[in-house]
């Protein structure tokens, strides 16, 4: 008997908003094709109005997510590290067809990627220590600074690395307590959509990150100029695009993380904690002691 | 039995006993709950843009009743309310005042002295509110209270147990008892609590029973059950009032309460009226908002319009 031939089953990829799976509410969709041109699918082409519900979403996810313990946090992220580990066939595949990498450069890509994952989810607890803090003051109080979270973060995920990169930037943003809006990269948008579905089976509350896919330029205006955006991370932006976004993001003092020269950072280098710095606001504390003079106490 | 209520002489063979109440009720034709459904949802996908959006917002933000209800109520929360209602956007001068704030009993004097000079009303919930399991001689001082501290509205519970178990004359009684309470200055809300009273046709009968009675308004829920407003019930209510006034000459207000939190909710219920009953109820005086969060909503969408940037929350007052 000759085995009857599979129906081809295609994957309808989709944005990642607040936790569940919606199509782009303009109902778009956009050819993505792989390095060579070959169609790889149709992803949603998101409008100002996805992004709208994305940051509303984030901002209803923010409250709980910054007020969540960072031992808490770092749990979590270390499983979205297990749940990338048991899809690295997925991602190889899909970072492959991408950036038309080797299978093996594609796998090491993603090994790169799960280990950047793992490595953030170690500083959510740290990070408070290493930039806090108490400071020597003039006077008698206790004067201590701690980092928290900006709030909603919009972030360009880089145009060229796809997945190494899309986390690079994601990561530090999350697990500081802040929520993010991603823009995927532009021509190679399925690794990040399909790191929504990572996400959502790995206890990452919804709305913490949020992930539109199409023109980056039509997603990210909106959102710089958005009033209830804290921050803007602009890695996947070009020259020009920065300047104007940077422009609009200047109305409500958000915070502006500027690209680096476009496409050649080495996503693969150790990150530094800059990008998690980036966006944390430093509360300071002024405690008063009394007089300690007058009690003899030394603290 | 003498009755005041103009709609009762209308229809006055009507509630002439519990007899002729019931078989009219019954009567009324049942509602065909897909349909009804359905053409509610239909006539939520209008898409309403640019000077169409900015008058419906405008015209949302006057019709609400801006409405604070909760057990730790003070009267410096409600002061800030009556605030929010005069001047809903202290940076933007050319935003409309709500049509009225709406609080319990022993808020109304606080209430009123706090939009004194200004076009927002008092609206008060009495008659033992939420529920309205209190003896009749309760729910009318409750009213009366409210009325003489200087309510402009009453917002009145039905006795919901008596309307299921279909004792329809106590219900109607009640409430032309209600009418009588709140004199010539106050105007008459009837609150069914729709989502307690299981089925569209039950809707359809209260809509009836409260108008037959005298209400001036008829109002879907309290807030407070699971249930509150929804565009079909609304819907039904909407097509209540059409009929109501074909037959009797009286028109009566509707207000839906509870769960309107955002523009395009207002909006879809603004498009249902002017498809149901037409720009006569387009107005304050006969169709309300009850709600809370909705105004916040409606200003950032109003800041939107105005400045093409969307707003957040930070740009609004908190309650």
């Amino acid at each position: 008997m000759n085995a009857v031939e599979r129906l081809t089953v295609l994957k309808t990829y989709k944005l990642y908003v607040g936790g569940r799976f919606p199509r782009s509410e303009s109902g778009r969709v956009y050819e993505v094709t792989d390095s060579k041109n070959n169609w790889l699918a149709n992803a949603p082409l998101s409008s100002r109005k996805d992004a709208r519900d994305a940051v509303v979403a984030a901002r209803k996810a923010f409250g709980a997510w910054s007020g969540a313990t960072a031992y808490n946090r770092g749990q979590i992220l270390y499983r979205v590290a297990e749940m990338l580990e048991g899809r690295k066939a997925q991602f190889t595949r899909e970072v492959a067809d991408a950036e038309g990498l080797s299978k093996s450069k594609a796998a090491d890509q993603v090994d790169a990627t799960i280990d950047r994952w793992v490595w953030y989810a170690g500083w959510t607890d740290k990070i408070a220590q290493v930039i806090g803090g108490a400071n020597p003051v003039a006077g008698p109080y206790f004067n201590l600074s701690s980092p928290e979270p900006t709030g909603v973060v919009a972030v360009l995920a880089p145009q060229k690395s796809s997945f190494l990169g899309l986390v690079s930037v994601l990561a530090p943003v999350i697990a500081t307590g802040s929520t993010a809006v991603v823009v995927a990269s532009e021509h190679a948008p399925l690794p990040a959509l399909s790191l929504g579905e990572v996400l959502a089976t790995s206890d990452v509350p919804g709305g913490v990150v949020n992930i539109l896919s199409g023109r980056t330029a039509e997603i990210a205006t909106p959102l710089a100029s958005h009033q209830d955006v804290n921050a803007i991370d602009l890695a996947g932006a070009d020259e020009l695009l920065a300047k104007e976004l940077e422009i609009a993001a200047a109305d409500n003092l958000k915070r502006v993380l500027r690209p680096q020269p476009v496409d050649k950072v080495d996503w693969s280098a150790t990150p530094g904690i800059d990008r998690m710095t980036a966006f944390l606001e430093t509360k300071t504390v002024w405690h008063p002691t009394g007089s300690l003079g007058a009690s003899g106490s030394s603290y | 039995m003498p009755t005041t209520a103009p709609a009762a002489r209308a229809l006055a063979d009507v509630t002439a006993s519990d007899g002729t109440l019931r078989r009219f009720l019954h009567g009324l034709p049942g509602v065909d709950a897909v349909g009804l459904e359905a053409r509610a949802a239909s006539l939520g996908t209008r898409s309403i843009k640019t000077t169409a959006k900015a008058y419906a917002i405008d015209l949302a933000i006057a019709m609400v009743d801006l409405t604070t209800l909760e057990g730790a109520d003070t009267p410096g929360k409600v002061r800030a309310l009556g605030a929010k209602a005069v001047r809903p956007d202290p940076t933007d001068r050319t935003t409309p005042s709500t049509a009225a704030v709406c609080v319990y009993p022993d808020m109304v004097a606080t209430a009123k002295a706090a939009v004194a000079g200004s076009s927002v009303k008092v609206a008060s919930v009495a008659t033992a509110f939420p529920a309205g399991r209190a003896a009749i001689g309760v729910k009318l001082a409750d009213v009366r209270e409210a009325v003489a501290a200087g309510a402009d509205e009453i917002d009145m519970v039905i006795d919901r147990g008596a309307f299921l178990a279909g004792d329809y004359m106590k219900v109607y009684d009640e409430i032309t008892a209600v009418k009588e309470a709140c004199g010539t200055s106050a105007r008459l809300k009837v609150i069914f609590e729709t989502g307690e009273l299981s089925t569209y046709d039950n809707i359809r009968r209260a809509s009836w029973l409260g108008m037959l009675a005298g209400a001036d308004f008829i109002k879907t829920s309290t807030g407070k059950v699971a249930v509150n407003a929804t565009p079909a019930n609304t819907l039904l209510m909407l097509e209540a009032v059409r009929d109501f006034r074909a037959q009797t000459g009286v028109q009566v207000g509707v207000k839906p309460a509870g769960g309107i939190r955002t523009t395009k909710d207002a909006i879809k219920f603004l498009v249902l009226v002017n498809e149901t009953v037409g720009e006569d109820w387009l107005d304050n005086h006969w169709f309300r908002f009850g709600a809370s969060s909705l105004l916040n909503d409606l200003l950032m969408q109003r800041q939107k319009l105005a400045t093409g940037r969307y707003s957040g929350p930070d740009y609004v007052t908190v309650d």
